[in-house]
């Protein structure tokens, strides 16, 4: 079951409140996702911790229902 | 430790840089793995893989392994390095050729 947009930024929202989230649906058949979430519980993290946390937030869903989510992350940069 | 997670050790730890993908360097089974198989190319790296579809339970084994849902994922030296993404973002500015290239002289 493909899941909607909406559906992935509301469960990484459910987890890390702070998180400015945009999803783009690569292929328009509501499976092939990009999203880029900026959150203060990136800052300090590596990469792989970073993404890491995103994944927890959809419980399992990634690599599963959700089969393709191109991830990018980031701490706010100072002043945004 | 279980049999998987000591074979997947093992497998690790086999050469500097290890790729586990879907399919095989020739022919790989998914876009993700096959970017990250043009990534290591294009940077030169000299590289083992895995494939996950020959082996279920190391298809299992290694998402828990590395606490990591997806495939493809890197291993240099040893230590969890990302997945295709990651990859991506680390050979656009040049950290991943740096860290490959110097596990690979070391």
């Amino acid at each position: 079951m493909p899941m909607a947009a909406d559906e992935i930024a509301d469960l990484i929202r459910a987890a890390l409140p702070d998180a400015e989230v945009t999803i783009r649906d690569l292929a328009g058949d509501g499976d092939h996702y990009a999203a880029r979430v900026v959150s203060t519980a990136f800052a300090g993290l590596p990469r792989v911790r970073q993404h890491q946390l995103v994944y927890r937030a959809l419980g399992g869903r990634m690599g599963g229902e959700l089969h393709a989510l191109q991830l990018e992350t980031a701490a706010p940069s100072i002043g945004e | 430790m279980s049999d998987v997670t000591s074979r997947i050790d093992q497998l690790v730890k086999a050469k500097p840089v290890v790729l586990f993908m879907k399919g095989t360097q020739l022919f790989p089974q998914c876009g993700f793995s096959s970017r990250a198989i043009a990534i290591l190319d294009r940077i030169g790296a000299d590289y083992d893989t895995v494939d996950v579809l020959a082996d279920q339970e190391i298809r299992q084994g290694i998402k828990e392994y590395s606490d990591w849902p997806t495939i493809p994922q890197l291993y240099v030296n040893g230590e969890f390095v990302g997945g295709s993404d990651i990859m991506m973002e680390m050979y656009e500015s040049g950290e991943l050729k740096q860290l490959v290239g110097s596990e690979t002289q070391a």
